[in-house]
């Protein structure tokens, strides 16, 4: 029986140790993960309390209790934007440094309550504004990510990995032999997937909004399109990863090179607000960004069509791009 | 040249790969309502011509018309393809898949009517994946003809049948033939060949070797019959008798029209005769004569 184990287990290992890029991914994923939460979640200790300031750069930098220990400024441009925020309890303070200055603290908040009081220390004359409102629960800000999330592995894997198939086993050979052209055959598999994935995720919005006590700030309606063009733009994305390539290894690869990024960076889980610019700059290319931050928008902040239609222009260009990209490099037969 | 009255010609076709020629510059033409089989060993460059012929694989160089005209949309509507290995969507059944193909064309039959000539109504809610291989080619046939083609490509259809699965298939594909479509049939089965196809052309080594009716081509290479002995049962001497002698791998034949002077000829050298076995030729035989190698080596 040992040796009868010894063969396979040796064949097995021969077989993994020759598969390259699954060997590859193997090695290099967990490591890129920790490298990556280093970089953005690393640095020195992370502020108590974070302070909304309207008013000019040169400002801020001169105001002593904004450069006390524990207490992180950040630059808000818009009044409006700013009250949000801190009714929300995203800001602990708002801080306006134009003309006498005056701050706006939500009473219901406990960090609000302490940062007030470094305040008035450092600066008796300031001028209070109280606010109110509940803090965001994390269940509900992280509800739209959940189900952006959801949307992302059925395009992308739902769609690659169903093509990559049909062309491994000689079914796109078959089709091409039909009058089917490249365009019809790809408009079928996007439309499939954008059907499935809508219902499945209207039917999980249900089930998840009565379990957490949800109702949405804004228009059903503008989710539902949201939905729409976010899939498309990542089924689209599935489609340019799978349109070429005739080994699952290097699609499973390329699948999961977009996935764990996107997943990571693109605030599924939690905000990256505060980690470097240019880590923010990259989560803005992935379309799970855009399709993350607009569901906040609309379903946390009551966001209309005017608010989130960059993140729609964003998606609707990405899904013609990779689909334009996708039927050009398509290919009906492994080479 | 190709036949001018052809519903398909073949023009100088060449397929040239990194390594590998396996199509070198072959042209015939394929008359309507025939049935033409392309016939060689594994490699040989059957499967890379057929798929040529189907559009579905660019020819290095050369060309193939069909009805006059470069292969376009009309010869996608109008031609019935069954690979040598295809596989379905899953989770369907074979009315559902016969359904699906029947979807992508503008004309065609009625699927009750394909499941009924490819005597699959019996297993028409059948899922596609639990079908026997013989089940299967049927199919894989019906939706071949879905959109009754009126050319119909047929490459190693029985490859791997039992032989009962093989006969019932050959039966279908006459009944096919009886209904005046031009079929384009490759096969190592010179069994299939004989009995199915109108013409022929023998490929090797990419190029075509011999080409005519099964009949014409064996009456042009062959006496009226062979005579076959176990190649370790045939003594050198008997190498020298006058006799034409073909070696396979396993066996010699002898190529005779007088098969009394040859017995008589081959008792006299002490050849042992008790496996002898006295048979007509064959396109098996050309091929070994044509080639000096087995069709199935």
């Amino acid at each position: 029986m040992m040796k009868r184990l010894l063969a396979v287990w040796h064949a097995r290992n021969l077989e993994f140790l020759r598969d390259r890029p699954t060997l590859l991914f193997t090695l290099l994923l967990p490591l890129g993960v920790v490298i990556s939460m280093g970089f953005i979640y690393g640095g020195p200790p992370r502020p108590l309390f974070t302070v909304g300031v309207l008013g000019t750069d040169v400002a801020r930098h001169a105001n002593p209790f904004l450069h006390e220990r524990y207490v992180q400024s950040v630059p808000i441009h818009d009044a409006a934007a700013g009250l949000y925020k801190i009714t929300h309890q995203s800001i602990d303070l708002l801080l306006d440094l134009d003309g006498t200055a005056r701050y706006w603290v939500n009473t219901d908040s406990p960090k609000g309550y302490i940062v007030e009081k470094l305040l008035i220390a450092a600066d008796p004359g300031a001028r209070r504004q109280p606010v109110t409102g509940q803090a965001v629960r994390y269940v509900e800000w992280l509800f739209p990510g959940i189900l952006a999330m959801n949307m992302m592995f059925s395009c992308l894997f739902g769609v690659g990995y169903v093509v990559l198939r049909y062309r491994k086993s000689g079914f796109l050979k078959r089709l091409h032999a039909t009058p089917l052209s490249a365009f019809e055959f790809l408009s079928a598999q996007v439309l499939s997937r954008l059907s499935l994935i809508l219902f499945v995720t209207a039917l999980l919005y249900v089930l998840i909004a009565a379990i957490i006590h949800f109702h949405s700030a804004g228009s059903i309606g503008l989710l539902l399109l949201l939905a729409v063009i976010g899939s498309l733009s990542m089924i689209a994305l599935g489609l340019t990863v799978a349109a070429r390539f005739g080994s699952e290894e290097v699609v499973g690869g390329l699948l999961n090179l977009l996935t764990w990024p996107m997943m990571l960076l693109s605030g599924v889980w939690f905000s990256i607000d505060s980690s470097p610019r240019w880590v923010q700059w990259v989560a803005d290319i992935f379309p799970l960004t855009q399709l993350i931050d607009a569901a906040r928008a609309v379903m946390l902040d009551g966001a209309g069509l005017q608010r989130i239609t960059p993140n729609l222009i964003y998606l609707a260009v990405t899904t013609l791009v990779f689909l334009a990209f996708g039927a050009w490099s398509f290919r009906w037969r492994v080479d | 040249m190709p036949d001018s009255a052809a519903i398909l010609e073949v023009h100088d076709l060449v397929k040239q790969y990194p390594t590998v020629t396996a199509v070198d510059g072959i042209s015939f033409g394929v008359p309507e309502g025939t049935c033409f089989g392309l016939l060689g060993p594994n490699g040989a460059g059957k499967t890379t011509t057929i798929e040529i012929m189907e559009g579905i694989l660019p020819p290095t160089a050369g060309e193939v018309r069909y009805r006059r005209e470069s292969l376009g949309p009309r010869f996608r509507e109008e031609a019935g393809i069954l690979f040598q290995k295809t596989a379905l969507q899953d989770f369907l059944t074979v009315r559902q898949s016969v359904a699906l193909f029947r979807g992508l064309y503008e004309r065609g039959l009625e699927v009750d009517e394909v499941l009924r000539l490819c005597a699959l109504e019996k297993l028409a809610s059948r899922d596609n994946r639990k079908l026997s291989g013989g089940q299967q080619q049927r199919l894989l046939l019906a939706i071949a003809l879905v959109n009754d083609p009126k050319v119909l490509f047929l490459d190693e259809p029985t490859t791997g049948l039992d032989p009962q699965a093989r006969r019932n298939f050959w039966e279908l594909v006459a009944s096919i033939k009886a209904r005046r479509k031009t079929i384009i049939l490759t096969t190592h089965y010179m069994e299939e060949a004989q009995l199915l196809c109108d013409e022929i052309a023998i490929m090797d080594g990419g190029r075509i070797i011999a080409q005519g009716a099964p009949q014409r081509l064996l009456s042009e290479h062959f006496a009226e019959v062979l005579l076959e002995l176990p190649r370790h049962e045939f003594p050198e001497v008997a190498r020298q008798l006058p006799l034409k002698l073909i070696d396979a791998s396993d066996r010699v034949e002898i190529s005779t029209h007088d098969l009394d002077g040859t017995l008589r000829a081959l008792i006299d050298a002490h050849v042992p005769l008790r496996n002898l076995r006295i048979r007509p030729a064959n396109l098996e035989d050309l091929f070994l004569e044509l080639t000096g190698k087995e069709l199935r080596a």
